[in-house]
Formats: C-alpha cells, structure tokens, sequence
C-alpha cells in the first residue's frame, strides 16, 4: 500500500491570526440576534407551530394534538362493544407480554345464568400501573379479543402513585365504545 | 471616636452593603436569566418565560405572570431545597471548602472597582470605592490566583477520575493565563503612570477613553483643537488595543468561559470539578463564576472603556452635582451589563478550543505578545516626547 502525503491546507494570513473569523462569527450571530428581535427569523412566522419568540412551540398553549400520527401509542384503555359487552376475557396475554409488568389482572368466571355465559372469564380486577407502562404497544398487539387499545392521550398526571393506577372503571371509562370489531363471541346463524 | 474615623467607617460599610448586595448580586443573579434568554434569542428559541408569583401555591386562582423574570428567584430557592448529595468517597475537608475558595475571592475583587466618581455626604465627599489602593489591578491578580485554588481542591477532593481531569486542565489553564493577564496590564501602567484605579477613570473623563478616544482636554471631535492635540491618544490606541485583546482573551480563560470550558463542558468531562457537587455548593461554583465574570468585565470596562464616565467632557457636569456618583454609578452598570452580554454572545459564536491549542494561546502567543506589546508601548511613548 503507498503512502498517502495529507497535504494541510494552507492557512492565510488573516486565518491564522483568527481574530477575523471570530469578528465575522460575532456578526452572524449578531445579525441573527438582531433579526430574531425584530420577528424576520424562519420561526417567527409561526408557521412551525411556534410561539413567535423562536422555533419552540409553547406547550400548552400551543399543542400539536392535530397532527399527531395514526399510529401514535398514548395511554392505554380497555374497549367496550356495541352490545355494551366488556371484551376483555382477561386472558391474561397481555399481562405476560408487558415487558415492564405494568398490567395486573384477577380473573373470575362469568356465572352460567349470564347472557354471554359461553364467554366464561372477565377480569375481576384490571389495574395498569402507568409509572410503569411504556406505551410500547405490545399489549394492542397480543390482545386476541380487540380489547385493549392505545389511545392519543399523551399527558397523564397524578398527584400521588394511587392516582396513577387505572383500575378497571378508568380504563373501560378512557376507552369508551369502539364499534367495527370482531365479534366472534355473537350466536352463529 | 473621632468622628472623621466614625465616618469613614460608616460610609465603608453602607457602600460594601450596596455594592454587593444591591449592585452585584442582583446582577450576578439576573446575568444567568439573561444567559439563557440571549442564548435563546441566538438559538431560535424561547428561554425561561413563565416563571412569575406562584399565588396558585397558596390558593389563589391565577398565579401573576412575570414573564420570567423572576427565574433567577426560583434557582435560588431550588438551591437552597434541594437535597445536598456527599458522596462517602470523597476527602470532607476540602470537599467543603471548596466551593467557598472559589466564590470567594471573586466577590472580593469587587472592593476596587470604582463604581462611580463620588457624591457628597454631609458636606464631604465620599469616593464611590470601597477601597481606594494604589495597587489596583495587582490587587485583583492576587486574590483572583486564589480561585486556583478551589477548583483544585474540588478536582481533587471528589475522588473521582473525570472530576481529577478537569480539576487539572482548569487549574492548568488559569494559572497560564494569569501571566498574559498580567503583562497586558504593562502597557496601561506605562501610559497612566499609575494603578489607582479611580485615578485612571478620571484621567479617562477627561482625556478620552482608552479605546475610543473621541475628546481630550481640548474639546470633542467636534472641535478643532482636539485634531491638533489628538495624535498621542491614536498612536497609543494600537498597543492598548493589543493589550485589549490578550486582557479579554485571558479573563475568558480564567473564568472557564467559552471558547476556553474545556474543563467543564459536559461532553467531555461530565460536569468537570463541579461533577459531585449538588445543590447549594453547586450553586457557589456557579455563582463563583458569575461573579468572576462581571467582576473581570468590570476591571475591563475601568480600564479600557473609561468605568464610570459618560464621555465628551460630560463628565465634570455630572459630578459637580451632589448626587452626580449616583448617576455615575448607573452609566458603570450599564457597561458591565453590556460586556456580560458580550461574554454570552462570543459563548454561542466561537467553538471551544481543544485542550493543546489553549495552551499554546497561553504559553506560545499571548505571553509573546504582551511582552512585545511591552516594547511597542515604550518605543511609541518615547517618540511622543
């Protein structure tokens, strides 16, 4: 292999002395300074969603809750049909799939004189314990019944660490009603 | 007592209280809120603006929007609050005293800056210094060397290697910069022909400033006379602009300011001596810094931007009323607000220096320059007379 001469660049007077970049340095920035005052910069126009000040958004008074993606994965929540049946059969995949263990659930058996008594198992209990979640999404995607799903919510707070727990009412509260599901469990014609 | 003695004591003492705790602290305090905005304004961005009085806190409905201002208040308080972290390795003693070798002797160098010409009192004027030596400028390289010694202590003490690191590039570069610091200052004592620093402000009213000398006891640039006695002041502004320049350069380096942090910036040393530090020590190191900063632009505005003179022979006008001092003192503000902002802007503009190149500034071309600047000085003031 020959040996490669790196020929340095050759350095002007006015470069090594420095001085001169630095003074052209400062007045850039000044420029910059002076523009970002008067409301000239790129971000001022607000067209970033910005605040006028700059490029930041100021949360909250600006969100960007419209553009969030299809696919964003924010608090989770348990479904219920449009039959008003709670899908979740606590089959308790997601509690194992959770890779923090944020899902705890306690089974019990739907009683045989229950209309969706072929169904055999609710959740008892259903506690997610958000501390911990990571809103990776796994349990969307293990549910076999369409029970559980991600929301959009992104800014879930407490004041304490029982708050943060969402208990079965919570979570069948945040998730509501979703409609075009599978119902798998309904009476073959 | 005798009452001369009574009185000099008292006025001392109300202009210790002000000076630093009205004058400087606040804007010690106030510096690192207009850090992070000017920062900001530089970086498209917005800074701290929401801190304001938090009546929420105590019941209220709306807290009352300061737009900010008030954040320098709640770092203090956060400081004060918060859990104070003594890792068990470390070496007690001097991990304690640190943070106090270091912030303190850059609020010392605040006793000779002359904060204003002088207001009268009871019918005798009082000089706006605290102390008024002689020795001015050597007074501030000795105290200020004694900075070294806490941030080596503080490398030191936390026993650990990245602290140890940049304990000794700080320690390193402070005491290198110390001699360009020094030799500067030759230039100013030659053509001065003294080092008290309120006499040198004076002598600035009235002949012009150092680096803009626009009037001299002939008038303004407005007059004929001052183009026909000005050709001393010009000729001298070339060696006390070098001399300018390496001053600068040198207070950056020793006040671990950009473009010389190399001992403290986070990507390459974690936090640098102050690693192991958490809240009140931390906010000494800090507060340390700040202060070395405005007290170094203030010894520079003294020197090369005339202190506390408006300029254009203004000056006699102001200080021939009782309170002129007072007004003198707001004009000194202002320009060491200024420099500050300087401080921040060179920050954002010029990238640090590694770690070979800063010495070699220090060791290579700084000291070779102020020497050499020495000797321009001397052959220019010899070709004056």
């Amino acid at each position: 292999m020959a040996i490669i001469k790196i020929k340095r660049p050759q350095l002007t007077f006015a470069e090594k002395l420095y001085l001169p970049a630095v003074i052209k340095g400062l007045s850039i920035t000044f420029g910059h300074a002076l523009r970002a005052v008067l409301g000239k910069t790129p971000g001022a126009k607000r067209n970033f969603n910005s605040s006028g000040l700059g490029i930041t958004m100021q949360y909250p008074e600006t969100k960007w809750d419209d553009q969030l993606p299809d696919y964003y994965r924010g608090v989770p929540a348990l479904v219920t049909d449009e039959k008003g049946r709670e899908r979740c059969v606590s089959c308790q995949l997601c509690e194992f799939i959770c890779p923090p263990k944020a899902i705890a659930i306690i089974p019990t058996e739907i009683e045989s004189d229950d209309p969706w008594a072929k169904v055999e198992k609710r959740p008892a209990e259903f506690d997610i314990d958000m501390t911990r979640c990571i809103y990776c999404g796994m349990c969307e995607e293990v549910c076999p019944e369409q029970a559980i799903y991600l929301r959009k919510d992104y800014s879930m707070t407490g004041l304490s660490r029982s708050e943060m727990v969402n208990d079965k009412e919570r979570l069948y509260e945040i998730g509501g009603v979703r409609t075009g599901l599978v119902n798998k469990w309904n009476d073959i014609k | 007592m005798d009452p001369e003695i009574l009185f000099l004591i008292l006025t001392t003492a109300v202009k210790i209280i002000v000076f630093t705790f009205v004058c400087t602290l606040p804007i010690i305090a106030y510096s690192t809120y207009a850090e992070r905005r000017v920062s900001s304004i530089i970086q498209d961005r917005v800074g701290p603006n929401r801190v304001g009085i938090p009546l929420t806190l105590f019941g209220a409905k709306k807290d009352i929007p300061f737009s900010g201002l008030l954040q320098p208040l709640a770092d203090g308080l956060k400081a004060f609050l918060k859990e104070d972290l003594v890792p068990a390795h470390v070496r007690k003693f001097f991990f304690w005293i640190a943070p106090a070798l270091t912030a303190a002797p850059a609020f010392l160098c605040i006793c000779i800056i002359p904060f204003g010409s002088s207001i009268t009192v009871f019918d005798q004027p009082v000089k706006l210094v605290i102390a008024d030596i002689d020795a001015g400028p050597l007074f501030i390289f000795a105290i200020a060397s004694l900075s070294v010694y806490g941030i080596t202590f503080a490398g030191w003490a936390s026993n650990n290697k990245y602290s140890f690191l940049g304990g000794v590039r700080s320690c390193a570069q402070m005491i290198s910069y110390e001699i360009s610091l020094g030799l500067s200052l030759i230039p100013i004592l030659m053509v001065f022909g003294q080092l008290n620093l309120s006499d040198i402000v004076q002598t600035q009213a009235q002949n012009g400033w150092t680096l803009l000398p626009l009037w001299n006891e002939h008038g303004s640039i407005f007059d004929a006379g001052y183009w026909q006695n000005c050709k001393e002041q010009w000729l001298l502004m070339i060696p006390l602009t070098i001399s300018f320049i390496v001053f600068t350069t040198s207070i950056f380096a020793e006040t671990n300011r950009m473009p010389f942090d190399l001992p403290e910036c986070e990507t390459e040393l974690v936090g640098g001596y102050h690693t192991e530090y958490s809240s009140m020590k931390f906010a000494l190191f800090f507060l340390g810094e700040y202060a070395a900063m405005i007290v170094g632009s203030a010894v520079i505005v003294t020197l090369f931007f005339g202190g506390w003179s408006l300029g254009f022979g203004l000056d006699a006008a102001i200080s021939s009323m009782s309170l002129g001092g007072l007004i003198h003192i707001l004009i000194f503000l202002t320009k060491v607000i200024a420099f500050v902002i300087f401080f921040i802007w060179v920050r954002w503009t010029v990238p640090r220096f590694r770690y070979d190149q800063l010495m070699k500034l220090g060791w290579v071309v700084f000291f070779e320059l102020a020497l050499v600047n020495i000797f321009i000085t001397a052959g220019i003031i010899m070709l004056l007379n």
